[in-house]
């Protein structure tokens, strides 16, 4: 049986029972007048239940049977049975641990990019120190204005732990060094050159270097701001061992880049990365797989590390998510997490032996004419990525993906991390009834609009936030928007009562912005569900 | 379209003002706002607390025709007319309108007025939550009802069960039955016994004459302008009628008193006497379906209930020391205001219990107490109001012990 029959023959099993057993109820109900309709569909049912023990007690009666002829191992697909219906199968591919994970929702938008990577133009690029949450708003940068840059070359370091060397991208000519409110350094800004050059990287050997002299290696040569730390993603202190790594090789987010399409041409520097990281660990490395297709991941199914395949909406790609159901993190078992590309980065400290800052960023989201991948820098100026690409006044720039992105001007950068922009229309209007009557289709996790009987069709969206914020009344939703073991709406309301042990308790450590994007984006009241989050993170890390 | 909103935007009254809160509520009614997203998500869900509220209350509307309807009907019965039940539709409907009307409108004007004032005194907008609670009030009261009576229930339950507390989202208990429980406890001599199931009646004993008013005299009026017949007041009930209700006589004689009275299609379909919206099983549960298709009421919270009720009943029945306790367990599903507590009371998400697994425990306590509330206490008619209160007190107890068994979870994996 394909997934997708699977997935048509419990409603379709229901719906022969109704059908069949609802002339039996009529019939029953004229025949027999002392009867009633309600006696009668509760008999129904209680033998619709026995009928289903039985078939449960017969299917294991089988399965003891099978052992007794010495059937040990036996194939759970290959088998028939009657649990094979209700369970979901495990995809043959599946080389790894396999979780299916419910709860959650796709949200489908228009302005998927097309799987075609161009070389953009960028003038200049920036390093963002507001970026990398924690750091002191002044850090101290090394560099003049005017000064010249290769890439690799150090940029600034936070005064709190000056061992962390931030380093530049692209080389060039330092143009600016930008100051916001309170004078803090919102941006450093390079024009890149036509030709790049990069600092020179000692060579070293991962098998026989100390774990010691690796991270010094990282920290001088700028890899290591390519990590974060849960709980509060922050980037680690360097005396800090992380208990476990993971990397997740998929992206659930909407719209999100195609990860295995980043990766090509760059295996090598990736499994290098890879390598690179156990030896940063007396844990493991993980990598979080796609296990949501009938197709293989193919462009990650040989790495070598230990693998875990997910299945389900999103947020099952959120690395998160996939923490939790692996090994959950706490305030002393933390772990590290990184992306496709810091990996690849980080590998090719090792093999190209530079701090190779290339990015492939997706542009998405209805407000370009044509979505595409393009190969630029970390930090490149949104403006010359979306150049002559955008099709209308009146739109929001996100360097992210709608959910947790971050809102952009065109004269800003991209986020350190981001490997996506996405643009989509405001919703500067009014509605005539709209809480009532949805003139427009949007996307909801709610039946409540017609829409939701087309769950594939893409919707354009608007940054309309569809009602006014409102006390929390809807209890349940977070829950199923969030495939972990936590109270979310307890959690946030730990929060806003500063309540430490509870927020502790609550599981606050295991999360991220991110995770509890979608219930954020779900949330009838229209409660800022991130911003909560990292108040409460923010208050325990101060809090140590 | 712009027109009406560019007219609409600009009769806006002073900021700060009773007449601007009013005006704000009432605009944010017309127009959905044109804010947009900042900071956090850039994308929201279209589902907001108008909708949600809506939503029950279109679940709602079959029971308020049903229940307009009921009114007139079982006053037509009392006086032994149009005994059948569409005989002298247009009758029974007048007669229903002219009762339920005044209950909808009253309860409505005064729980609004006290939740617009403290929105203008708190500076805040209006929140939705009294729009359930407005549409649910009218369907759990009596239909003979005294309006004064009526007012400070509606004025007590809004004020001190949920002003008192900080507004909606923060009551503790279920805002309609805490109503009902001021009318049940505060005025027992005024409402109890048979006479309030049936209205229009001096009393339901046999003879006494039918009260009508103004309202009826319009309209004979209007009936007279097409020529048909209107409210004939010299009528007056018919021998041997009681208007108890099926709890009443159970309570007496058991299930066999019960369908000497009632047939079980009648109690199923909801052509008896009772509280106003609770009478018509299937109706109810189109309502239960329309919200459970949209995913706003727990199902978890009604399964429950319906376990919790169904095994309590089988557990009396066991004993079976009183003939009530001898009536079958699913007879009870029949009687009294069983699904209508299930589907819109219990559910009520501010005041039921937060997590999954204490929605479970909430929904199979409500069936149980409520049960043995109706049948052991010969003192309350019907147990869900109480139940559901009682269990309202527990929610926060539950969801307690469900959370503390979580971050002990937690804390023993670190």
């Amino acid at each position: 049986m394909s997934p997708k029959m699977r997935k048509l023959s419990l409603p379709g099993l229901l719906f022969l029972l109704l059908f069949t057993t609802s002339p039996t109820i009529s019939i029953m109900a004229q025949s027999s007048g002392s009867e009633n309709t309600i006696t009668v569909g509760l008999f129904i049912l209680l033998a619709l239940v026995f009928i289903s023990g039985v078939m449960l007690v017969s299917d294991n009666l089988l399965g003891l049977q099978a052992r007794r002829y010495g059937i040990d191992d036996l194939d759970k697909d290959k088998q028939g049975g009657f649990l094979k219906m209700f369970s979901d199968k495990r995809p043959d591919y599946v080389d790894g641990s396999f979780t299916r994970l419910k709860e959650g929702y796709d949200i489908k938008l228009k302005g998927e990019a097309r799987s075609e990577i161009r070389d953009a133009m960028v003038s200049t690029v920036a390093l963002q120190p507001p970026n990398f949450i924690g750091m002191s708003p002044i850090p101290k940068v090394v560099v003049e204005e005017g000064a010249e840059v290769r890439a690799g070359d150090p940029i600034f370091f936070d005064k709190k732990r000056p061992e962390i060397s931030y380093v530049a991208p692209v080389s060039g000519e330092v143009v600016g060094i930008n100051r916001g409110s309170k004078r803090a350094i919102t941006e450093v800004v390079i024009l890149v050159d036509v030709e790049q050059r990069y600092r020179e990287i000692p060579e070293i050997d991962l098998a026989s270097i100390s774990r010691e002299d690796l991270v010094k290696f990282l920290l001088d040569t700028g890899g290591w701001p390519l990590l974060r730390q849960r709980p509060y993603d922050i980037v680690p202190a360097p005396s800090s061992t992380p208990a476990n790594i993971f990397v997740s090789t998929f992206d659930s987010a909407p719209l999100a880049p195609d990860q295995s399409l980043i990766l090509k041409g760059q295996e090598v520097a990736f499994q290098k990365g890879l390598d690179l990281l156990a030896r940063l660990t007396e844990g493991t490395v993980h990598l979080g797989l796609d296990g949501r297709g009938a197709e293989a991941p193919m462009a990650f199914a040989d790495f070598n590390a230990t693998k875990h395949y997910f299945a389900g909406p999103h947020p099952a790609g959120n690395v998160g998510v996939q923490m939790h159901h692996v090994a959950p993190v706490n305030n002393v078992d933390k772990a590290w997490t990184l992306g496709v590309q810091e990996v690849i980065t980080l590998g090719k400290l090792l093999t190209e032996r530079k701090y190779d800052a290339r990015r492939v960023v997706a542009l998405t989201g209805d407000g370009f004419s044509d979505p595409h991948y393009v190969r630029t820098y970390q930090g490149a100026k949104i403006a010359d990525l979306i150049k002559d690409q955008t099709n209308q006044d009146g739109l929001r720039i996100i360097s992210g993906d709608v959910l947790s992105g971050e809102q952009k001007d065109e004269e800003h950068f991209l986020n350190f991390t981001s490997d996506q922009i996405t643009i989509i229309s405001e919703g500067h209007e009014y509605e005539l009834l709209g809480w009532l009557l949805p003139f427009k289709a949007r996307p909801s996790v709610s039946r409540s609009f017609p829409n939701f009987l087309f769950p594939n069709e893409p919707l354009s969206p608007t940054t309309n936030t569809h009602g006014e914020e409102r006390a929390f009344v809807v209890t349940g939703q977070y829950e199923s928007m969030l495939p972990m073991d936590v109270y979310p709406q307890h959690l946030m309301k730990a929060i806003l009562a500063n309540d430490f042990e509870r927020m502790e308790g609550l599981g606050i450590y295991e999360l991220s912005e991110e995770d509890v994007a979608l219930a954020e984006f779900a949330c009838t009241s229209k409660q800022p569900l991130q911003h909560i989050l990292r108040e409460g993170l923010n208050f325990m890390r101060e809090q140590g | 379209m712009s027109k009406l909103l560019d007219f609409v935007k600009k009769i806006e009254p002073k900021k700060g003002t009773f007449v601007h809160t009013l005006y704000d509520g009432l605009f944010t009614f017309l127009y959905s706002p044109d804010e947009v997203t900042h900071g956090g998500t850039h994308i929201k869900d279209g589902m907001d607390l108008k909708r949600t509220m809506v939503l029950v209350v279109i679940a709602l509307q079959l029971c308020y025709l049903f229940g307009t309807y009921n009114i007139g009907h079982q006053h037509y019965v009392a006086i032994g007319e149009h005994t059948s039940f569409m005989e002298g539709f247009y009758l029974k409907l007048f007669f229903g309108l002219g009762k339920l009307l005044p209950i909808f409108i009253i309860s409505n004007v005064v729980g609004l007025g006290i939740e617009f004032f403290y929105a203008w005194k708190k500076g805040h907008s209006i929140e939705e939550g009294f729009l359930v609670s407005g549409a649910l009030i009218p369907l759990i009261m009596p239909p003979d009802i005294p309006i004064w009576i009526l007012v400070l229930a509606v004025a007590f339950a809004v004020w001190i069960g949920k002003e008192a507390f900080g507004g909606t989202g923060m009551n503790i208990w279920n805002i309609a039955l805490l109503a009902r429980v001021f009318v049940f406890f505060a005025y027992p001599t005024t409402i109890s016994g048979d006479e309030v199931w049936v209205s229009g009646l001096a009393s339901t004993a046999p003879g006494s004459p039918v009260e009508y008013g103004l309202y009826h005299d319009a309209c004979n009026w209007l009936f007279g302008l097409f020529g048909a017949d209107g409210f004939d007041a010299v009528s007056s009930v018919v021998d041997g009628y009681t208007g108890a209700t099926p709890l009443s006589l159970a309570f007496q004689g058991g299930w066999e008193a019960v369908t000497q009275v009632y047939s079980e299609s009648q109690m199923l379909w909801g052509a008896i006497p009772g509280s106003i919206g609770e009478t018509s099983k299937p109706l109810i549960i189109i309502g239960a379906i329309i919200l459970l298709a949209v995913g706003i009421a727990s199902w978890r919270i009604m399964a429950g209930m319906l376990l919790g009720a169904v095994i309590c009943g089988m557990l009396l029945n066991g004993w079976g020391a009183t003939p009530f306790m001898a009536v079958p367990w699913h007879y009870h599903l029949y009687m009294g205001s069983f699904f209508f507590a299930m589907v819109f009371m219990a559910t009520d998400p501010v005041t039921a219990a937060s997590t999954n697994v204490g929605k479970w425990i909430y929904g199979f306590m409500i069936g149980m107490v409520g049960l043995i509330v109706r049948i052991l206490n010969p003192a309350y008619p019907e147990g869900w109001m109480l139940a559901i209160l009682f269990m309202n007190t527990f929610a926060p107890l539950i969801d307690h012990y469900v959370i503390e068994a979580n971050m002990k979870k937690r804390l023993k994996r670190a």
